[in-house]
């Protein structure tokens, strides 16, 4: 009788971290005036309802891929890497305009990533922390030595300017990760979730085969029924935060940073409240100048506050994405 | 045991009174939230939160539209108390 013959499993990788982490813009700032009047506002209630005061949105020539193309870019320069060194690619995205093939694998080949691992994810503005917890996975895992991860959201293609729920927080951009192994812890454990009971507190108006059906029923939107996602958001999501650092092992005072989703700056507001943050922690407030980019939100205002100096290499940073589905997740991570 | 509704308004108002840095005793019965107390509807949600724990009530989201006046919260916190 013969034995069978043992596999050869991946050897895991003990630890991981973000090796850097790069954003883009959309190129034109769009102020507060510019969306007031179809929705019969003005700059100081949007001010007072959302801290928005500018939104940053692309020109008409630049696709989510663009984006998505120039923070990766940057983020494999900020590694010391090349598109060879990738081995796989994630792109969270909403706003891509191809059901197949998956946006990753021409951001990939773009990239000169190639044969990296690509594919998409559909977690909305939780999706850069569901890559990130994808990304710790395989890396930790030996499945991809450095994966790139890549919120990217061309928000202004689903947006109605008459739509007093949604689209005047909107904006576009890219923020990207090189995620990698690491001597040291780099990436606590993500604490993540749904709750599709909720699947239409943050919607699109109707879907591409009601377009098909109805070709009258115009381009599909989206919608948000606000009140109720602060609630969610504000108070539901802080319980979330709160475990994350205790996975991490952490307390509110180990933590020198906080880049929760820039959705709305009184839900950042009542989170770091919920969350009892002592006033050292430095809290990403991006959404003032570039609005809300969904999957780029948290990159975006993680490349800004070390841009700024505000942070540094090293500080950790807890970060918590949540949004249409509903979905969230969260975790520690020490900044590149 | 039940809050009565003199208590329940009571706790309100201080609940109104953090969230909006009004008096406590300009938060009356027959005031309106938006039109009187000049309250927004994510203020209104923080409100409805913490009345919720204060009073151990659930407040659906789809009630809190029907909830103009002080005493509308009031009356819906007490029946939603004896439910």
């Amino acid at each position: 009788m013969s034995t069978r013959k043992a596999l050869r499993q991946a050897e895991p990788v003990r630890y991981s971290r973000i090796l850097a982490v790069a954003g883009e813009r959309g190129a034109n700032v769009v102020t507060n005036d510019d969306v007031a009047g179809p929705i019969d506002s003005s700059d100081e209630w949007i001010r007072q309802r959302t801290g928005i005061v500018t939104r940053r949105r692309a020109d008409a020539a630049t696709d989510v891929l663009d984006l998505a193309e120039a923070a990766a870019r940057k983020a494999i320069d900020a590694a010391g890497l090349t598109g060879s060194d990738i081995d796989a690619v994630i792109l969270s995205t909403v706003t891509y305009f191809h059901q197949t093939p998956a946006g990753a694998a021409v951001l990939a080949d773009r990239l000169g990533a190639t044969p990296a691992a690509a594919y998409d994810i559909s977690a909305a503005c939780a999706g850069y922390a569901y890559g990130i917890g994808q990304a710790d996975a395989l890396v930790r895992a030996g499945a991809a030595r450095h994966v790139l991860v890549i919120g990217a959201e061309k928000m202004s293609d689903f947006i109605d300017p008459t739509d007093r729920s949604i689209s005047f927080l909107l904006g576009d951009g890219a923020g990207a990760v090189v995620v990698g192994p690491s001597d040291v812890p780099g990436i606590g454990p993500t604490v993540w979730g749904s709750d599709g009971d909720k699947a239409a507190a943050i919607r699109q108006t109707h879907s591409w085969s009601d377009l098909r059906e109805d070709p009258s029923a115009g381009w599909p939107t989206l919608r948000q029924d606000g009140p109720s996602v602060f609630k969610w958001a504000a108070f539901q999501m802080a319980p979330v935060a709160a475990k994350a650092m205790a996975e991490a092992g952490v307390e509110p005072e180990d933590i020198q940073v906080f880049v929760p989703h820039q959705a709305n700056m009184r839900i950042i507001d009542q989170m770091i409240k919920q969350l009892g943050l002592p006033d050292s922690v430095v809290v990403g407030r991006d959404i003032a100048d570039t609005g809300n980019t969904s999957a780029a939100s948290i990159p975006l205002a993680t490349e800004r506050l070390l841009a700024e100096g505000l942070a540094s290499s090293g500080d950790l940073a807890l970060q918590i994405g949540f949004g249409a589905g509903l979905v969230y997740a969260a975790q520690v991570v020490v900044l590149p | 045991m039940a809050y009565t509704a003199q208590e329940i308004l009571e706790g309100l108002a201080e609940i109104v009174a953090e969230e909006t840095g009004l008096p406590t005793d300009a938060v009356v019965t027959e005031k309106s939230f938006t039109d009187d107390l000049d309250i927004d509807s994510l203020s209104m949600m923080t409100i409805v939160t913490h009345a919720e724990d204060k009073f151990g009530v659930r407040i659906p989201d789809d009630e809190v539209k029907n909830l103009a006046t002080v005493g509308d919260a009031v009356s819906f916190i007490e029946g939603a108390q004896a439910a």
